[in-house]
């Protein structure tokens, strides 16, 4: 099982980011762990600058926007 | 959007004859704004004469401009955005001293993408990297000001003379308000733990590499997102300039916004713009409307400005990381400069 993070503040892009992991989780019937991570201090800690970001077990994935389908279902 | 599945971007090749294609419809449309503006007034029972037919008129000229020159505009930075990403600027504006590092930090603040609820992110980012207070400043106010979408929309609405002034100017409110901050040495009024973040060394992330396949691709999801987001905005304000356009007697604001107003009537346009929170695309269509009517074009651009770089939510949102005496230290100066934008620009035009 994957522990998937994602880093953001609560904007806009951040909960699509959301929805759009769990949506391709579901549609390859992969299973995570999704956790939301808002606060500032956690986020930085990742040396994450632009949100949202993505951490996958622990490492920095993506940052910068709502990735693409594709990006997602490879990681998956 | 396209069925295209496989993610190894190698493999597929830039889709250069779409994009040729774009260009020419592109340019076709843009030449024959004003024939299908004369054509959707005529279909309407309409004519230019009157004050429907002329307040209609300027919106089926105005609106599809604008949109064209936002679509071009935001595409291409959506390509440029992939050279150029936070992390790289923050590599690039480390260690820079006061300065130089202002005039890059401001220049920088253009073209990296920048979204305002990751603008706190980005502060502690570029802090803790050794890009110095008044530098990071100095990108923090250019971003969000000289942006592609007010630049866009002021070349379609005033010309490339307004909109590069636009740019000289707010390059300068940046890079002047950046120094002056970074001269009277505020970390202190950091808040702490953004202080104690300063310094721990942060984990790179390393960005990856594109090709020009993606690139394009990244250029066409901003026109979606940007364009997508905007365009009701870009409508009711083109709506309201109609109305302003066809209606209002035409000196009406001449006497309380234009070159004769009292002294006080560019800070009372600051002072109107702070609470107000709009993006530039919602704003520009008012203002077009504004200096039709006879106001100066300094004041409605410190109006502009200060909707725009002096917003009172960021500013909450900036109290995470910063204490009071600085955020007001960084609106008054940023205001300050605002106004002699606007002095300057009355005075010369």
């Amino acid at each position: 099982m994957k522990i998937v993070k994602v880093l953001g503040t609560g904007c806009a892009n951040c909960q699509n980011t959301v929805k759009l992991i769990n949506e391709v989780a579901q549609a390859k019937g992969c299973e995570i762990r999704l956790e939301k991570v808002e606060d500032l201090q956690q986020i930085m800690s990742y040396g994450v600058m632009s949100t949202p970001g993505v951490v996958i077990d622990g490492k920095v994935v993506h940052a910068g926007g709502i990735p693409a389908r594709s990006k997602v279902e490879g990681w998956l | 959007m396209n069925s295209i599945t496989d993610t190894g971007q190698t493999s597929r090749h830039a889709p250069w004859g779409w994009l040729v294609l774009g260009c020419i419809a592109w340019i076709a449309a843009y030449a024959s704004l004003v024939p299908f503006a004369d054509i959707a007034i005529a279909v309407l029972g309409l004519t230019r004469e009157t004050h429907p037919g002329e307040a209609v008129h300027f919106f089926f000229y105005d609106t599809p401009k604008v949109l064209l020159l936002l679509t071009g505009i935001v595409f291409l930075m959506g390509v440029v955005h992939t050279f150029v990403s936070p992390e790289r600027t923050r590599a690039m504006l480390a260690g820079k001293r006061l300065g130089i590092g202002n005039v890059l930090a401001a220049s920088l603040g253009i073209v990296t993408p920048f979204c305002s609820c990751s603008a706190v992110p980005l502060f502690i980012g570029f802090l803790s990297a050794g890009v110095p207070l008044g530098v990071t400043f100095s990108f923090l106010i250019s971003a969000p000001m000289v942006n592609e979408v007010a630049l866009a929309l002021l070349f379609g609405m005033f010309g490339w003379k307004v909109a590069g002034l636009y740019l000289a100017l707010g390059l300068g409110v940046a890079i002047v308000a950046g120094l002056v901050i970074g001269r009277l040495g505020m970390e202190r009024h950091l808040e702490d733990w953004v202080r104690a973040m300063q310094a721990t060394q942060s984990a790179d992330y390393e960005g990856e590499t594109l090709h020009w396949a993606g690139r394009i691709d990244a250029g066409v999801a901003h026109v979606k997102d940007i364009v997508g987001k905007v365009w009701p905005y870009i409508l009711a304000g083109i709506g309201v300039g109609a109305a302003i356009h066809g209606y209002v007697p035409q000196d009406f604001m001449a006497s309380i916004m234009g070159k004769d107003a009292p002294w006080w009537s560019v800070p009372a346009a600051v002072l109107i713009g702070v609470p107000m929170y709009s993006n530039a695309a919602g704003i520009i269509p008012v203002v077009e409307a504004l200096i039709g009517k006879g106001a100066a074009l300094g004041t409605v651009l410190a109006f502009m400005m200060s909707v725009i770089a002096l917003s009172l939510p960021e500013m909450i949102i900036l109290r995470k990381v910063l204490k009071v005496p600085l955020i007001a230290t960084f609106a008054g100066v940023v205001a300050l400069g605002i106004l002699v934008v606007g002095y300057v620009f009355n005075a010369v035009l």
